[in-house]
């Protein structure tokens, strides 16, 4: 049946009617003037689509969005992968990004700010501040559990240190790797609407702050939609880069 | 009695865990062209052994050679088969194959023919481009002992190599495995922990015993290893040698 053959949009398409019709409802319901149903936050979004204000807004946020997410997504998992190899490394390196992951980034911010200024700068900062720690912990953590005898297996056939890490460590580990970047890109859309809702008011981040700060919730709630659903986008991208690099992988779930 | 030919040698080979010694002062050689079993029970150091001669673990003290060469590492002279098969799960069979190849850099269409020959003789031609967790347990030990044939090494190692396959398919493993050593000119060093298969199969059984570990015993089988496979487990001789195993073994089974 053609249903079967769609199910998986068919379902998110479902999920989509219920999230979106549930946000309708609450906004019919009283539960605060500055809650606007689904519908008038559409019609919002609309306006800021056609009059391009969206465009230009993401042509700002998107900066030190991009800049930071390919920084932390390089720079992580090579960190993480050194951090895997390497005892020495690891006690070095690792408190770094716990104490990266759980610090109150509020309170890093006007750090950040002193230092480097209100600039793209520091607004990439806050983005890999987001998104690095759980790129490094994920990577390092996948490179420590390769299992033992396929590595012996490399050294066996004559592969020397190199031929391991790239052939053996670096594929086995690339599941729990994209989880990461998963997570990882996922934190770096938030740390880029905080960096302009923070330091200082552009792109995105200013729609929403000068929004609230007429009371045009709608139009603000079109922008936070909006950002979600970027990232929503970028992440089926990403998996269907993990698809295509690694099909061999995708065993499906436990129970099938 | 010395023009016997050795292919592997170990000469007094001491090997520590921190404190536990697993092999103390072990000595024993390997003639060229014929299958010999480590048997043993657990923590008796078989694997620890085959390890050291595969150059995969350094010994603390003591010689092994392999062709009259001290072994200082891994070497193109030996292949590995692995307990648990330790295939790439993201690479089809036909990559798994040549993997011994690849690493040492034979080109591309050079390795995938031979790897195609060695899954043919291993009985899985078709599956060339499926991946490891489409095939069954045997299916995909018998991809591990392709790989290691295809590297066309002299000494071929097995660590425990049945042990993680059924019973039946064990069977028809040991059956294989007689065929192969009788036509491959390959000395075989087979590490096991089931007295039945070390005699089946071999043409030395070299008994380990644990704590510390030392050669106690080498027996050798001479009258059924012309029969053909089905009748050997029948064989006086054979079922005579299995009892006497055990009975010298059990006292060490905790």
């Amino acid at each position: 049946m053609v249903v079967m053959r769609y199910r998986s949009l068919l379902l998110k398409f479902l999920s989509a009617i219920i999230v979106f019709g549930s946000w309708e409802i609450a906004g019919r319901v009283p539960v605060s003037f500055a809650f606007p149903t689904f519908i008038e936050s559409m019609a919002a979004f609309w306006v800021l689509l056609v009059e391009g204000t969206m465009f230009v807004a993401y042509a700002e946020t998107l900066r030190p969005l991009v800049v930071g997410v390919l920084i932390s997504a390089v720079l992580g998992i090579g960190i993480g992968m050194a951090i895997g190899l390497s005892r020495k490394f690891d006690w070095f390196v690792s408190p770094i990004f716990i104490v990266m992951q759980t610090a109150p980034l509020a309170a890093l911010i006007p750090l950040l700010v002193m230092v480097y200024g209100i600039g793209l700068t520091s607004k990439v900062f806050v983005v890999c501040i987001m998104a690095m720690p759980v790129i490094v912990l994920n990577t390092s953590g996948a490179v420590r559990n390769t299992p033992e005898s396929m590595i012996e297996m490399g050294q066996a056939f004559l592969g020397t240190k190199w031929d391991v890490i790239v052939k053996i460590i670096l594929p086995a580990a690339s599941p729990i790797i994209f989880a990461g970047l998963r997570l990882g890109v996922s934190a770096g859309f938030i740390g880029a609407i905080l960096a302009e809702l923070k330091i200082t008011p552009t792109g995105v981040g200013d729609i929403i702050t000068y929004s609230r700060s007429i009371a045009d919730y709608p139009s603000m709630y079109a922008a936070i939609f909006s950002i979600i659903l970027l990232a929503v986008i970028f992440l089926n991208i990403l998996e269907r880069i993990e698809n295509f690099l690694f099909k061999g992988t995708r065993q499906g779930y436990a129970t099938e | 009695m010395n023009d016997i030919d050795y292919a592997v040698t170990v000469s007094n080979v001491y090997k520590n865990y921190g404190d536990v010694e697993a092999l103390m002062d072990l000595s024993l050689d390997f003639p060229r062209g014929q299958l010999t079993s480590l048997l043993g029970p657990s923590g008796c150091g078989k694997t620890t052994l085959l390890k050291i001669i595969a150059g995969l673990l350094p010994a603390d003290r003591g010689e092994v050679t392999v062709n009259g060469q001290p072994v200082t590492g891994p070497g193109s002279d030996r292949a590995f088969v692995f307990q648990d098969f330790a295939l790439l799960p993201w690479a089809s069979v036909l990559r798994n194959v040549a993997f011994g190849l690849e690493l040492r850099g034979v080109a591309k269409s050079e390795r995938e023919a031979i790897a195609e020959k060695y899954i043919g003789d291993v009985g899985l031609t078709g599956f060339e481009n499926s991946y490891p967790h489409e095939l069954s347990g045997g299916m995909r030990q018998r991809v591990g002992l392709a790989r290691a044939l295809s590297v066309d090494a002299q000494v071929l190692l097995m660590d425990e190599p049945f042990s993680a396959v059924d019973e039946q398919t064990r069977r028809k493993f040991q059956e294989d495995l007689l065929n192969l050593v009788k036509n491959e000119s390959k000395t075989f060093i087979f590490v096991t922990h089931s007295i039945e298969e070390a005699v089946y199969v071999s043409d030395q059984v070299a008994i380990l015993l644990p704590r510390p570990s030392r050669v106690s015993e080498i027996i050798k089988p001479e009258g059924f290893r012309h029969k053909d496979a089905n009748s050997i487990r029948r064989d006086p001789e054979y079922l005579d040698i299995v009892d006497r195993i055990w009975a010298s073994l059990r006292t060490y089974v905790e």
